[in-house]
């Protein structure tokens, strides 16, 4: 229960150049860009200092290394092999010499230097455009050097804002469930790691069921379900403090819970006398509304980016389909009318898709729609998955798969998986334990 | 050159069914009558004669005849022993998105308090947990599991 506050300086030195490459992230990218990441460059004093300190051998190619995953599990770069290199990191990041460079069909090229000044960590990085023979962008950032993997990450977004022209979601943290032994009797817990799986922590002991945990926007709350003494209740968690409390003082179950979009108000679900609707609490009044009041199930409820609308999941019209309505629970328009079932819907953070799952002839599907109901997409289909969360930015979906087990009931797995907006570059997301109900944060730093 | 400086400030935490479609044929096999489970395997007793549990089909929360019938063994035996109460724990299969199956749960376990409410038992008798999918007793991925699994389970609560 640490927090770290990463200062970080970011010296943005105006870029001339006009852009040749840029990178379409609206079509599913069949040649991604292929980039070459150099090692940063790091002198022997500051590397020695690193060592001692954070016990990696050398700083700067392990920060290239973070960079380099990560574009190439955003499916949108080609990482080039670093054995092709032909110039030095260092001589590289004062001035690259293109031609090398473009011989390895490199498009993109980032180099660095990483210095340990005043006990902290000094990163400088530049994006080069090769084929133009510019430079598109320098930044320098200094910060702690415990942060260093964040570094990584916080190069990346900008690389990736800087050739896509939206945002990136790399630093960034998925809080989901852990799950733990035989499928009768899963001991679940709440664990939270960075968005490429390393720094995982538990932040439960497992000794109660707990399910669905969602971040705030602002990031140091999450909301969940725990089954603390057998009553299950939302729960708000300060996952800074380790504090948490009860959501409001229902007599009764609630669960599906969510934030609204300015992380004021919690909406979940009050079940009680084997009906459910669906209600907000404003976490600093505490007064609680009521929003749906109708004898169907209702639940899963997400609200709008702008907060005027919420999507929900009804069965009012006999099975589970998916609803829209205003805030305050008027105009209520039924929006999925496909073949089959349609749960968990989510209001995409760019405000124009809502992503859901699917039931259909006995296979489960994450896909996306329109917020009319319009324009009905199936990104991917399987035994059994559900509850897709969105990346920051909108682009990419995770979600947890669960696989059919055998006549004895062996073979059961739960894991997390992503998949871009464009149905393309699904992959799976490694975890230490099997996982589940994962939520995507906003960007750490802005 | 003419450079411009932000202080960014993050921060960074170290702990940081298949609806079965219902079977369409309404077929009775040993253990399932449609798609609503009517073995014993998995049955407990609350008293010699008094089943635990009753089983609903795919997406339904309604009583089946047998289900009914447990229900009113149940309830006399409430009846004769008022000092017992009882936790009514309503569960889905695992071919459902979790949160509706939670609300699904909950739903089940209230059918089953509510009939025995009506055979006089009074309902600060009766609490209901609902476990959605989490506490399925049979592990298999299949239609008769998973018919297993769809129950509202009675479990003595003192």
């Amino acid at each position: 229960m640490l927090l770290r506050y990463l200062f970080i300086v970011l010296i943005i030195i105006p870029i001339e150049a006009f852009a040749l490459i840029e990178v379409d992230i609206t079509r599913g990218n069949l040649s991604p860009l292929p980039v070459a990441v150099s090692p940063l460059a790091i002198d022997k004093d500051s590397k020695e200092n690193f060592e001692k300190l954070l016990k990696k051998k050398n700083l700067g190619s392990e920060i290239s290394v973070i960079v380099e995953n990560n574009l190439r599990q955003s499916g949108l770069f080609n990482p080039l092999n670093k054995d092709a290199f032909l110039q030095k990191p260092d001589i590289a990041n004062l001035k690259p010499r293109f031609e090398d460079w473009n011989l390895i069909k490199a498009q993109a090229l980032i180099t660095g230097k990483v210095t340990f000044v005043d006990k902290k960590l000094r990163v400088e990085f530049r994006l080069w455009d090769v084929l133009a023979g510019k430079e598109m962008m320098a930044l320098a950032f200094t910060t702690v050097p415990s942060n260093w993997r964040r570094v990584g990450h916080i190069i990346t977004d900008k690389v990736y804002e800087r050739l896509t022209g939206e945002k990136g979601y790399f630093d960034t943290r998925i809080i989901y469930v852990s799950e733990e032994g035989p499928k009768t009797n899963r001991v679940k817990k709440l664990a939270i790691m960075d968005q490429d799986g390393v720094n995982n922590k538990f932040l439960t002991l497992g000794n109660e069921l707990v399910l669905t945990p969602r971040f705030s926007p602002t990031n140091q709350m999450v909301t969940y379900l725990s089954y603390f003494k057998n009553l299950p209740r939302v729960y708000l968690l300060d996952i800074e403090t380790g504090m948490q409390e009860v959501v409001g003082d229902f007599p009764g179950m609630t669960f599906a819970p969510r934030f609204s979009p300015d992380g004021k108000k919690i909406i979940m679900s009050f079940a009680k006398d084997g009906n459910s609707d669906i209600y907000t609490m404003d976490l600093e009044s505490r007064i609680v509304e009521r929003i749906t009041n109708h004898p169907s199930i209702d639940t899963s409820p997400s609200f709008s980016p702008d907060g005027r609308y919420i999507a929900f999941n009804s069965d009012r019209s006999k099975y589970q389909q998916i609803y829209v309505m205003d805030k305050n629970g008027k105009n209520v328009k039924r929006i999925s009318f496909g073949n089959g079932l349609y749960g968990t819907p989510v209001w995409s953070p760019r405000g124009d898709l809502i992503a859901f799952t699917k039931l259909h002839k006995g296979k489960f599907y994450i896909g996306v729609m329109r917020t009319d109901g319009t324009g009905e997409r199936l990104l991917t289909e399987n035994f059994y998955q559900e509850a897709p969360s969105w990346s920051p930015n909108g682009r990419v979906l995770i979600f947890y798969r669960e696989t059919k087990t055998n006549s004895k009931g062996e073979g059961f797995s739960a894991k997390l998986w992503s998949i871009d907006l464009t149905g393309y570059n699904e992959r799976m997301v490694e975890t230490e334990t099997d996982a589940s109900d994962p939520s995507w944060s906003s960007l750490l730093s802005n | 050159m003419n450079l411009s400086k932000f202080l960014k400030n993050g921060f960074l935490i170290l702990v940081a069914s298949l609806v079965l479609t219902a079977c369409a044929t309404q077929k009775k096999t040993g253990q399932m009558q449609g798609d609503v489970y009517t073995g014993k395997e998995t049955v407990e007793y609350l008293a010699s004669g008094v089943p635990d549990r009753v089983f609903f089909a795919t997406n339904e929360t309604v009583l089946t005849t047998a289900s009914r019938e447990t229900l009113r063994k149940q309830a006399a035996w409430l009846r004769k022993n008022s000092k017992i109460n009882v936790v009514l724990e309503g569960h889905a299969d695992e071919r459902g998105t979790r949160e509706y199956n939670l609300a699904l749960g909950e739903r089940r376990a209230n059918s089953a308090k509510d009939y025995l409410m009506t055979y006089g038992v009074s309902a600060d008798r009766i609490s209901v947990l609902s476990y959605g999918k989490e506490r399925p007793v049979d592990s298999g991925s299949n239609s008769l599991s998973w018919s297993k699994n769809r129950r509202s389970v009675t479990v003595k609560a003192n």
